[in-house]
């Protein structure tokens, strides 16, 4: 190991010699510029929540010296932000719990045994990626009315299980494919069965994969207008977005009402995604590629 | 071992049961339905190919697939073009590297809902962020979403929202390649430009596929820019879209479905064209 290490460090220095050349400004100017396309219009977004409406439209570029709590105020007692916040926390928070445990399980299957049919199932999982959720919302539909569900949180968690159960799968089992024979034999040899060897071997160990997929998973079901619109209109469990697009018709010339909903909405998303950004790019390392 | 096949089972069964009652049997319901002239979930009469017939005279669904496929050209073009510069500039850095990762990331986790809103906010007449900045310029103020514009003003958002994604795709495809290959390309005085074009971006041609077959199919089920920005007002009608309208506003579910299905379709079939005008050999280090 050792001279390869010192080799990667020479690399490094004749890289850092080079720092102060024209290419490498320019890249730097560039990179940059694009970050600011990305953090500006969130703190532009942040900032005008904390003014009056009219100023959001008229001084949209000052700092809010002296910010003005009222929207918050507004979005909390008469639209009830607070309840949607909990609607979507309790659906996508369950959508996550389903698909974890379902896929880990199939996953675990599809990677470590070996059975007849297994090359269609996987078939059949890639051409699945490939059915958008226009094409089963119809009766999806039908089926949620018929058995009551449509609008209650299972009339949301029930769809998005079964639509993001094909890319946890797949992910999921390429990383358990990579996990070493040796390990689930020796798991044997001390009296596990394969309900314990998932549970106390696989989950564990394919820890970095389950925690991209919960943040994927998460992340997609929270943000899904499109479903949230059809299965789950309704006031009393309608999740953020739903609201959100609720907002821009009812209340749209409201600006600082809408800039802090888009806040509300926004913000606990991104500081959950700092804190565990490792993960995401991680997980993405470790499936997204090659699913 | 023995007793497997009773895991084998079990462990399948819930996925597959999920799969099957909301996936493959509202999908070939939907199929089903496309035969089907409705009216809500009560009325419904057998017509044959008429939907199908209909599909193909509709000036309306002409119109959404056009639109559609002129999102799906800015997606490829500056989606993935800009996500694959930004990556070969961040594989040539030393400094900062993690800071770009993680901020270029930022509007990938955050709703196509609320960007839009936060759109809507830049591209308002009166009061925009864009107007703003083009009077306290001297400039006069812009229509950002007239008839002539407003696709491309939803386009701008759409693109932007998962460059960041397809980026680090890129870096990750990028850092898997081996460093004597650099190495043996600085011997031979190969750097810079041609470096990139020569040699990083063969190498990650497979991955540079797979992300524009997520782009095509990402862009197929654009809904919420459409939805929120202009409610598929002003020619920005897309697939999605006219689908939705079709389906749940007219409550024509058989209509509805037909262009589900013609979705479905357009989907695979652009998909495979791409894949085959792509085609290269697979490179294995």
């Amino acid at each position: 190991m050792q001279p390869a290490i010192s080799n990667g460090q020479q690399i490094r220095y004749s890289k850092t010699k080079k720092r102060f050349s024209l290419g490498t400004a320019f890249m730097y100017i560039v990179l940059t510029a694009w970050s600011l396309t990305t953090i500006y219009p969130l703190f532009w977004i942040f900032n005008n929540s904390f003014k009056e409406s009219r100023d959001v439209m008229n001084k949209s570029f000052s700092l809010a010296w002296d910010p003005v709590l009222t929207n918050y105020t507004t979005a909390f007692d008469r639209i009830n932000i607070g309840k949607s916040y909990l609607n979507s926390i309790i659906m996508s928070g369950s959508t996550v719990i389903f698909v974890l445990l379902f896929g880990g399980l199939a996953a675990y299957v599809l990677s470590r045994f070996n059975f007849r049919g297994k090359r269609v199932i996987y078939s059949i999982l890639y051409a699945t990626l490939l059915v958008p959720a226009f094409a089963t919302v119809v009766p999806v539909y039908e089926l949620l009315i018929k058995t009551s569900l449509v609008n209650t949180y299972w009339g949301l968690i029930l769809p998005q299980t079964a639509g993001n159960l094909t890319f946890a799968i797949l992910v999921i089992a390429g990383y358990m494919s990579t996990i070493a024979k040796e390990l689930e034999e020796a798991a044997f040899i001390d009296g596990c069965n394969r309900w314990q060897m998932f549970m106390k071997i696989f989950m564990p160990v394919s820890r970095p994969v389950f925690a991209s997929v919960t943040i994927f998973v998460f992340l997609w079901s929270y943000n899904d207008l499109f479903s949230a619109l059809i299965f789950v209109s309704k006031e009393s469990v309608r999740p953020i977005v739903a609201l959100l697009s609720e907002i821009s018709s009812q209340y749209g010339t409201d600006f600082g009402l809408m800039a802090t909903a888009v806040t509300l909405t926004v913000l606990p998303i991104l500081l959950i995604y700092l804190f565990i950004s490792k993960f995401i790019e991680q997980g993405l390392t470790e499936g997204a590629v090659k699913g | 071992m023995k007793g497997d096949r009773k895991y084998i089972w079990m462990f399948l069964f819930p996925s597959a049961a999920f799969l099957t009652i909301f996936l493959y049997y509202p999908f070939f319901k939907s199929l089903y339905f496309s035969f089907y002239r409705t009216k809500g979930f009560f009325d419904k009469k057998f017509i044959g190919w008429d939907n199908y017939e209909r599909l193909f005279s509709d000036k309306m669904l002409g119109q959404a697939t056009l639109h559609t496929l002129e999102i799906m050209l800015y997606v490829i073009v500056f989606q993935v073009g800009i996500a694959l510069v930004l990556a070969v500039m961040v594989d040539n850095i030393t400094k900062l590297k993690g800071f770009f990762r993680s901020v270029f990331f930022f509007p990938v986790v955050i709703s196509g809902t609320a960007i839009s809103l936060l759109f809507v906010l830049f591209y308002n007449y009166n009061f925009g962020l864009l107007n703003n900045l083009l009077t306290s310029l001297g400039f006069e103020k812009v229509l950002w979403l007239s008839e002539s514009n407003a696709l491309k003003a939803i386009a701008v958002p759409t693109v932007w929202h998962y460059v960041g994604f397809y980026f680090v795709l890129f870096v990750t495809a990028m850092s898997k390649i081996p460093e004597d290959y650099y190495d043996a390309a600085k011997i031979e005085g190969i750097t810079g430009f041609k470096k990139m074009v020569k040699l990083t971006i063969p190498l990650i041609m497979s991955d540079i596929k797979v992300v524009i077959t997520l782009a095509i199919t990402g862009t197929l089920k654009v809904f919420d820019f459409v939805w929120v920005i202009s409610r598929a007002q002003n020619g920005t009608e897309v697939l999605g879209t006219y689908m939705y309208k079709k389906a749940m506003v007219d409550q024509n579910f058989g209509y509805g479905s037909t262009v589900a299905i013609y979705m479905v379709v357009l989907g695979v079939v652009i998909a495979l064209l791409a894949n085959r005008l792509l085609k290269s050999d697979e490179i294995t280090y």
